[in-house]
């Protein structure tokens, strides 16, 4: 039985127990504690819960019992020359597979096997089954493989008994509470409220998930390779001999550099669009220009990559590049800090602009008419009363957008290149921690060599530089805001 | 003008108010030059991508009379599909080199070319087309059918102008015999651009056949992932908001809650893509690339933006409609899904469309768990392998064909953008129209 139908049968049994005790208190003569609904939901919930805790325990616990007693069975004759105990574990795991699916065919008897199997038959029966399996197989491997399968089979039917049990026992512990003044309708909002706050504990069980995934994987990197090379080398050249250079610092420098030209880009035009927006433009130009603003922002990021990558770094090439319209030789690649970099300024522009239009509106009009007051021009009032004014929650946006900045993928990894050093010339290729996680990541490797995951470092590190910026954002503008009443 | 300010007129214009005028007219232009700026950029990037990209949707086809002979097809006559499954697309392109013979036959056409130079012309995925077409219906074996058949993407960017006669000096795919048969093939009518609809329900296609490559089979895997997040993000949003904005004490788990959602919408979404891969794939065995491990990846990325969206929603009710249920006797888990929540649920609507339009348009997070470099090529047959067989979504595929390098490639990742930008602005449109339908002004 799928577990697709064993949760729909659980589902089934509660939906049925429902109907059973809204009828058995519907009989009653007496005056209800509560509607009808409310006991069937009772019963409902008192079968269904238990009874996917049950399963849930016994998917996270039964492996224990079914796959440790086998590995424990694994010999040194077992492991092949240059192999290990848990590679034959998981050729053991792999052939119980296709055992699985092959007896579930019908193709295969269980327990036809034994030492005098022939082992050719037996793993064209598995490859029929979708299972291949290269090399030599120990035949004592193939009959662990079969115990296995056989335990597995057998964990998995207990497991039906058992939820069901428990099912069919929430039913009758329900079933027997169920009296007229019985306060049925309090209880399932009680089950209602833990329900709604699982739902908030899904928030903190991922921000859990984050570090935690990241922080093991980044124990297990620091294993193999010094941290010290990592915090303060300065070149980063990974290779499969196992002598690879992986630094952060000049990873870091790229991301920092192409953010700091984004930035120069995006604040300026955001803050002076966002000034002109809320203090010049007549309703009708904001009307228009401030959803067409908006309208950059819901671009996906994909899309500025592939424009940067074959539009702007062409374009910028031609004017810097070899035989470009300036005559000389700054630019080699397309790709480039300054290609990224503005295309994500321009990203951010909506950014910095929105926030800083909602700030700018937010300080009060009595500032400005005191300014124009005292014979101000708008420009005199913008710059030495409204800006100052909203100076905390506009420096919060731009650390917001340089967060972004730093966080950002797709537009680096299509404009910027891959190349890590440092280097002051905007117009060279420079690449960035999001850039190296993707490769690194996506790359062949083993996966528990120091090449791979040191992505996992990687990303620790600017999960924490990212959360690190948001803080400051927040308690500067907590800290700085003024309060007008 | 230095005269006393108490005999000046008013009128009069010193050289301070002038400066402090050009100053604030200057200021006045940089806003304007920014707002310019912003929307110039806009048209910039509309404009491009609206004419590389419809050149995507519109390939050429060569339209050949090709006999399909039974000697080759079908040896035994008997029309039985195994034997004919038996014969592979080598067994088809000779037909191709003589349906060409004929062509230039027919018309008169001269040129240097061998049939099998001449055939060249043609897409490689040609004979399969034809194979499948013949699998179909057998009947057509032994008669002379007509075939529209894709041309290879040389040809077709030498009709779109992406190929010129000098460029193709040292290229060895394409000659210019080649192309003065394509001119005369064109004259003849029988070699034009279409409309290629293969390319919005079609398959991916390896890095040779640009021609026939399509989005289709992303699409489908995009909806899919759509649906997962769909499913999960509201259902967990809306109540993760609910107990915070209704039923949460103000105290500090509470706020540990609040800072962590706050926190998570500003993550960036590699890190999502980090966890999804080892915790989905690495700990929980969940197939690689499969459109349900990217949902639930995207639903952890969604669930800031809904949960920020609906609390505002919630805000937004105002509180004598808790209180009046409240006085007729409901209780408050009552009073709010009965009344609280059906009004705010415009609100929380839209604030859902937007969030799956962001996710719709997310790639970094799905690259790291597999859906990079996976060639999309068969679509899948039940709701479950649609889940969980792997496949790739729209912005991957987009950035599989921009990664190719290939001039043919690009017009296709542009043609993509085109689709992907055509499904977020209409989910963004309808936000906007439900928001102005059901927006209430208490």
């Amino acid at each position: 039985m799928s577990y697709f139908t064993l949760i729909g049968l659980i589902v089934a049994l509660g939906v049925v127990g429902f109907f059973i005790g809204r009828q058995k208190v519907r009989a009653s003569k007496l005056r209800l504690h509560s509607l009808p609904r409310y006991y069937g939901t009772f019963v409902a919930i008192n079968v269904i819960v238990p009874a996917i805790f049950a399963l849930a325990t016994w998917l996270v616990i039964a492996p224990f019992f079914v796959k440790n007693p086998i590995a424990a069975q694994i010999t040194d004759t077992m492991i092949p020359e240059g192999g290990a105990a848990d590679l034959v574990m998981s050729d053991i795991e792999r052939i119980a597979t296709g055992m699985a699916i092959a007896v579930q065919n019908g193709t295969l008897d269980l327990n036809a096997i034994d030492a005098n199997t022939d082992l050719d038959k037996l793993f064209d029966t598995l490859a029929a089954a979708g299972v291949v399996m290269g090399g030599a197989i120990n035949p004592d491997v193939v009959s662990l493989a079969a115990h296995y399968t056989r335990a597995s089979q057998t964990s998995h039917s207990l497991m039906i008994v058992a939820v069901l049990l428990v099912a069919v026992g929430g039913f009758i512990f329900a079933y027997r509470r169920l009296k007229p003044d019985f306060r049925a309708r309090n209880n399932v909002e009680q089950a209602y409220l833990r329900i709604l706050m699982m739902a908030a504990g899904v928030a903190i069980l991922t921000t859990v998930g984050i570090v935690a995934s990241m922080l093991f994987e980044t124990i297990n990197f620091l294993g193999l390779h010094s941290w010290r090379d990592f915090f303060f080398g300065l070149n980063w050249a990974p290779n499969f001999h196992g002598d690879s250079e992986l630094a952060i610092l000049p990873l870091l420098w790229g991301t920092l550099y192409i953010s700091l030209v984004a930035l120069l880009v995006a604040v300026p035009i955001g803050l002076f669009a966002a000034i002109y927006l809320s203090e010049y433009a007549p309703k009708s130009v904001r009307g228009i220009a401030k959803p067409l603003l908006e309208v950059l922002a819901g671009i996906p990021t994909i899309v500025y990559g592939l424009f940067a990558l074959v539009v702007f770094g062409p374009f910028l090439r031609d004017l810097f590049g070899d035989g470009g319209a300036f005559g000389v030789e700054w630019m080699g690649d397309a790709r480039s800090v300054a290609t990224a970099g503005i295309m994500m300024g321009v990203m951010l522009i909506p950014f910095v602009s929105s926030l800083s239009d909602d700030i700018i509106n937010a300080v009060p009009q009595s500032l400005r008419d005191g300014s124009f007051g005292l014979g101000a021009t708008q420009s005199e009032t913008v710059k030495q009363v409204i800006l100052p004014a909203a100076l905390p929650g506009i420096v919060g946006a731009i650390l917001l957008a340089a967060s972004r900045a730093i966080g950002e993928t797709m537009i680096v990894v299509l404009g910027a290149g891959a190349i890590a050093r440092f280097t002051a010339n905007p117009l060279e290729a420079l690449t960035t921690i999001t850039t190296r996680i993707v490769a690194q990541l996506t790359g062949d490797g083993d996966f528990n060599s120091p090449e791979t995951l040191v992505a996992f470092a990687l990303g620790l590190t600017l999960f924490f530089i990212t959360l690190g910026l948001n803080v400051i954002a927040l308690t500067i503008v907590r800290k700085y805001r003024e309060q007008y009443e | 003008m230095n005269t006393p300010s108490h005999t000046r007129s008013l009128y009069d214009i010193t050289d301070r108010t002038k400066r402090r005028n050009a100053t604030e007219k200057r200021f006045r232009f940089y806003g304007v030059l920014a707002i310019t700026l912003g929307v110039l950029m806009l048209a910039v990037l509309a404009t491009t991508i609206v004419s590389k990209g419809t050149g995507a949707f519109q390939q050429t086809f060569v339209t050949l009379r090709i006999e399909l002979l039974e000697s080759k097809l079908d040896k035994k006559g008997n029309r039985d599909i195994e034997d004919m499954k038996k014969v592979s697309t080598f067994g088809y392109a000779p037909l191709i080199n003589t349906a060409m013979e004929n062509v230039v036959a027919q018309y008169a056409i001269e040129t240097p070319l061998k049939p099998k130079e001449m055939a060249a012309i043609i897409s490689k995925s040609a004979a399969s087309q034809m194979r499948d077409r013949v699998l179909a219906n057998p009947d057509l074996v032994g008669q002379t059918v007509e075939f529209k058949l894709l041309a290879n993407s040389w040809i077709d960017g030498y009709l779109k102008g992406r190929v010129t006669r000098d460029s193709i000096a040292n290229n060895k795919n394409v000659s210019a015999e080649q192309l003065d048969f394509v001119d005369k093939l064109r004259d003849a009518g029988l070699l034009k651009k279409s409309f290629n609809m293969a390319f919005i329900t079609g398959a991916d296609a390896s890095d040779q056949r640009p021609e026939d490559a399509g989005i289709g089979v992303a699409m489908i895997g995009s909806l899919a992932m759509m649906f997962v997040v769909l499913a999960l993000a509201l259902p967990i949003g809306v109540a993760a908001s609910i107990y915070l904005e209704e039923f949460a004490p103000k105290n500090w788990i509470t706020d540990v809650i609040e800072v962590n959602i706050s926190n998570l919408a500003a993550v960036p979404s590699i890190v999502f893509g980090i966890l999804g891969l080892a915790i989905f794939i690495n700990m929980m065995h969940l197939p690689q690339s499969a459109p349900l491990v990217g949902g639930l990846v995207l639903t952890l990325m969604t669930l800031p933006t809904i949960i920020i969206s609906t609390r505002a929603a919630l805000k937004a009710v105002p509180p004598s409609i808790r209180s009046a249920a409240l006085g007729l006797g409901a209780s408050k888990m009552q009073s709010v899904f009965h009344h609280v929540l059906p009004l705010a649920a415009p609100g929380i609507l839209t604030g859902t469309i937007i969030g799956l339009a962001q996710a719709l348009g997310e790639t970094a997070p799905l690259l790291l768990i597999g859906m990079i470099g996976y060639i999309a090529t068969n679509m899948p047959d039940t709701i479950v392998s649609g889940l969980m067989a792997p496949n790739s979504v729209m912005p991957a595929q987009i950035y599989e064909w921009a990664k190719r390098a290939d001039p043919a490639f690009y017009e296709r990742a542009w043609g993509g953008i085109i689709i992907l930008l055509v499904f977020l602005i209409s989910m963004n449109t309808l936000a906007v129209i439900l928001r102005r339908r059901f927006e209430r002004r208490w």
